[in-house]
């Protein structure tokens, strides 16, 4: 859907991936208070793909991940406007079940926050909340989980360990593995990385990249390198609004935005 | 914000990174600059050397860094810790020496006559000029050189059964002669004080032994038996008599109930009252024949006596049943004292109050004390745990929310007695009047929970101490990091899930710490007790062996209440000194075991909570 706009408009220029759409987000406003946060955003997530949302600090490329699984519904005085579709329901419409459509997607968060509690504990949560008992369930899926979250070979000997014992790019493979344990079709990245090291960051970059195909994962990050690295698809965002959206390698070699430009070449922002 | 990375590396850290940066001078490098006067905001504007030079004097630093604040502060610091250890120290020197035993000594008055007793005091008074006048003038000159002072001994003589008196002053003027003779002995009797005296004569029923031919290996004997005596006529008295009593009186009451819900001449309350009468004659059998068995122990008993002789000849037969404790004063050994110093212990401990609290143990005392505190947990720990649950985690923040939390923290600053007044009207007369009324009406007008009793004495100072559970609680909620909810609620938990599963067991060592300080705080208060359900003495403990075997409607002793009590209620404030300092001293271990409890509780639940990173 190569779309060119006039002045002030979004640029588009992504194909549809292999397997369609799974996620798209139309004329999507929102508010904390007074202030507005995103301005009209519109776009496409395909489905198994990796897509990075980019940006300078306070551009709003957080605050649309977190409007993808509603978790900005924690801030009182949010208002927002435009839809965002899932397959085929809008996740703002009403009589939607919040706390079953974060169920269908995974979150990970800027810093790793494991649970105080054991290591297989923390990964088998999400099925624990669903009311799963059996042992045998639960034990497969913390095995499936940790070996998707590359973790497995490090902690199979210490399962039952306080997670917080963890280093703190093995919490937040953990934080990945607890994401992914209940098999969610999407997966929300907000700065995976940006609190570990570069070694830990390498190993999440892997991972992620090994999970691609299997989940739509987005991504928000401040490491233009990253987005690069790891993406298929990247969106560039800017004061709330949508600038530029499209392959990742057209938006690092060859963007259509002035402003795009200036900013993975580093020259603003 | 990413800036170019080449960019950032020239940059001195200090500046802001729009700034350029600054033109050092060239005959200066980095190094050799000595310290690097930071630009803050003159950047291009150079410090003249004046400036600097008035930046580094000393008297400047002097203020600046605050060393007469921190002096200050340091001192207000070691005067507060210096009044607490000393009072502490205090209350732990007069509880632990209270009851090693003491040197007895015999003094020769002057005027004729002797007195015997435990030295308690010595201290500086001031005699009158009529006493003066009377003195002989070598001792009038020995005063007046000590400028009007002279010392008086307060000597602890007991028999008060002979004197009326327990203390007594005897000025040093007076003393002519001090000895400690090693016959004499000190008792500890059920009634009356301790008798200081020697042992005249012993009648073991038939046997007369002389108080000078006596081997110890005899008293010791007999004394054993008579204890023995005394706890089992207690055993029958309180214990089986006094269970028939109750078991009487609650048929009793299930007949008056019958005869008011069916009235007095219906068959049914003929049936009850036959049924009553039957139970009630094999009852007072059984009664009638345990108070037979007492009575015959009791005969035997009388006839065990010992006769005691105090320092001055006044004689004194007393059943050998009567005597708790007894031993040669000064003629003790370490171990004998250390022996009687634990046996003491363990009775105060073990044993019930005698002699109007002022002698025996405090173990009700304890016991309520505990239950107390106990069921005051019970009742703080849910209110306050999910009144702030509600308030932090569920409640829309805002102007009502902020005022409930101001109206919480006021009243932690209520004054206790007005809780005590609420508790007695609300909780007793409201709520127990209304108790009464529908389940207990055979017993009106005697009160069953319609007066003060554990229950609401519990629930009043529940009352009390809910604020500061909510504001522990409040404030460890608010300590679980955001990131914990946001990543629960990802996983699809919801709001509740998320609290039980994360938020709680997280705030835990937060919630403990706030609810032992609770219980610390309501263990060591007594004003509103007095009015909701301490006694001065409670015979029944509120948990015993009789069916529903817990009592909460019951009265019941507390420590700090006896405390007050002993001390300042109490016939001879003076013999009660050495039990307020014990007692003291035990409420205040109480209180610092609650407190090491809570400290330990919270550091193995934080080292679960809080595991090491990296």
């Amino acid at each position: 859907m190569d779309m060119e706009s006039t002045n002030g408009q979004t640029v588009y220029h992504i194909k549809k991936g292999p397997d369609g759409t799974l996620l798209s987000i139309e004329h999507f406003d929102l508010w904390y208070g007074e202030t507005q946060a995103l301005f009209d955003v519109t776009m496409t997530v395909e489905k198994g793909f990796v897509t990075a949302l980019i940006g300078p600090s306070g551009c709003g490329k957080s605050t649309l991940l977190r409007s993808i699984n509603r978790m900005n519904d924690l801030i009182s005085g949010l208002k927002t406007d435009g839809k965002i579709v899932l397959g085929d329901t809008d996740i703002y419409g009403p009589n939607v079940d919040v706390i079953g459509l974060r169920k269908t997607m995974g979150m990970v968060f800027q810093k790793p926050n494991p649970f105080p509690m054991s290591i297989a504990d923390n990964v088998s949560y999400p099925l624990r909340v669903d009311g799963i008992r059996n042992r045998k369930v639960l034990e497969e899926t913390v095995y499936n989980a940790l070996v998707h979250a590359a973790l497995w070979d490090e902690v199979k000997d210490r399962l039952r360990d306080n997670a917080l014992g963890l280093s703190g790019g093995q919490q937040q493979r953990l934080c990945i593995a607890r994401a992914i344990a209940a098999d969610p079709e999407v997966l929300l990245m907000d700065e995976p990385c940006s609190a570990l090291d570069p070694v830990a960051t390498a190993k999440i970059e892997d991972l992620i990249d090994e999970l691609r195909g299997r989940y739509t994962i987005i991504i928000v990050t401040h490491n233009m390198q990253q987005a690069a690295r790891v993406s298929d698809n990247t969106a560039f965002m800017y004061l709330g609004k949508l600038i530029e959206y499209g392959r990742t390698s057209t938006i690092f070699t060859n963007p259509k935005v002035d402003r795009t430009r200036l900013y993975v070449t580093g020259r603003f922002g | 914000m990413k800036s170019d990375p080449h960019r950032a590396v020239t940059l001195p850290l200090l500046l802001k990174k729009e700034e350029p940066a600054p033109v050092l001078p060239t005959d200066h490098t980095g190094q050799d600059a000595g310290p690097v006067v930071p630009p803050a905001e003159s950047v291009g504007k150079e410090l003249s050397r004046m400036q600097i030079e008035r930046r580094r004097s000393t008297a400047w630093d002097f203020r600046a860094r605050g060393e007469p604040f921190v002096w200050g502060l340091g001192g207000a610091l070691a005067v507060g810790i210096i009044m607490i250890l000393g009072f502490i120290a205090l209350v732990v020197y007069n509880g632990i020496m209270t009851f090693y035993p003491q040197p007895l000594e015999v003094v020769s008055l002057r005027g004729g006559g002797t007195v015997a007793g435990e030295l308690a005091r010595v201290e500086s008074f001031r005699p009158g000029p009529d006493i003066l006048q009377q003195l002989p003038e070598d001792i009038r000159a020995r005063i007046g050189n000590d400028k009007g002072f002279a010392r008086r001994f307060l000597y602890r003589t007991g028999n008060y059964d002979l004197y009326n008196e327990d203390f007594r002053w005897v000025p040093e003027y007076d003393v002519v002669k001090r000895s400690t003779p090693k016959e004499l002995y000190f008792f500890e009797r059920l009634e009356w004080g301790p008798f200081i005296g020697t042992i005249k004569s012993i009648d073991l029923k038939d046997v007369v032994v002389d108080g000078a031919a006596l081997k110890t290996g005899t008293l010791n004997e007999a004394m054993d038996q008579a204890a023995a005596r005394r706890s089992r006529i207690r055993q029958l008295e309180r214990n089986e008599m006094g269970k028939i009593n109750h078991y009487l009186e609650r048929g009793r009451l299930a007949l008056k109930k019958v005869e008011m819900t069916h009235g007095e001449h219906s068959p049914q309350y003929r049936q009850a009252q036959r049924e009553y009468r039957e139970a009630a004659a094999k009852l007072e059998a059984q009664h009638a024949e345990l108070s037979k068995e007492a009575q015959l122990i009791k005969d035997q008993d009388s006839k065990f006596t010992v006769t005691l002789a105090d320092v001055e000849g006044k004689e004194k037969t007393l059943k050998l049943s009567e005597i708790v404790r007894f031993y040669p004063a000064n003629s003790l050994t370490f171990t004998d004292k250390l022996r009687i110093y634990f046996s003491r212990w363990w009775e105060f401990l073990s044993q019930e109050p005698r002699e109007a609290n002022t002698e025996g143990g405090v173990m009700p005392a304890i016991f309520g004390t505990f239950c107390m505190t106990v069921l005051l947990a019970l009742a703080v720990a849910p209110f306050g745990v999910v009144a702030a649950l509600y308030l932090r985690e569920y409640a829309k923040q805002g102007k009502l929310v902020s005022l409930v939390r101001v109206c919480v923290n006021n009243l932690a600053g209520v004054p206790s007695i007005v809780y005590g007044v609420f508790g007695l009207g609300f909780f007793a007369y409201v709520l127990g009047g209304s108790i009464d009324a529908l389940l207990f009406p055979e017993r009106l007008p005697n009160p069953t929970y319609g007066t003060g009793g554990l229950l609401w004495a519990s629930l009043t100072l529940a009352l009390l101490t809910v604020p500061v559970v909510i504001v522990a609680t409040e404030e460890a909620l608010a300590a679980v990091p955001q990131s914990m909810r946001e990543g629960s609620l990802a996983c699809g938990a919801s709001k509740w899930q998320t609290i039980k599963y994360i938020v709680l067991p997280r705030a835990m060592p937060g919630i403990m710490t706030g609810l032992i300080l609770a219980m610390a705080r309501g263990a060591g208060e007594v004003a509103p007790l007095m009015l909701v359900g301490v006694v001065k003495l409670a015979p029944e403990l509120p948990i015993d062996s009789i069916f529903p075997y817990i009592h909460l409607e019951r009265s019941f002793m507390h420590l700090g209440f006896h405390i007050y009590d002993v001390g300042f209620q109490s016939r001879n404030s003076e013999a009660a000194r050495p039990m307020v300092y014990v007692t003291t001293f035990l409420l205040i271990s109480l209180v610092f075991a609650l407190n090491a409890a809570s400290i330990m509780i919270r550091n193995r639940l934080k080292k679960k909570f809080f595991g090491g990173h990296f």
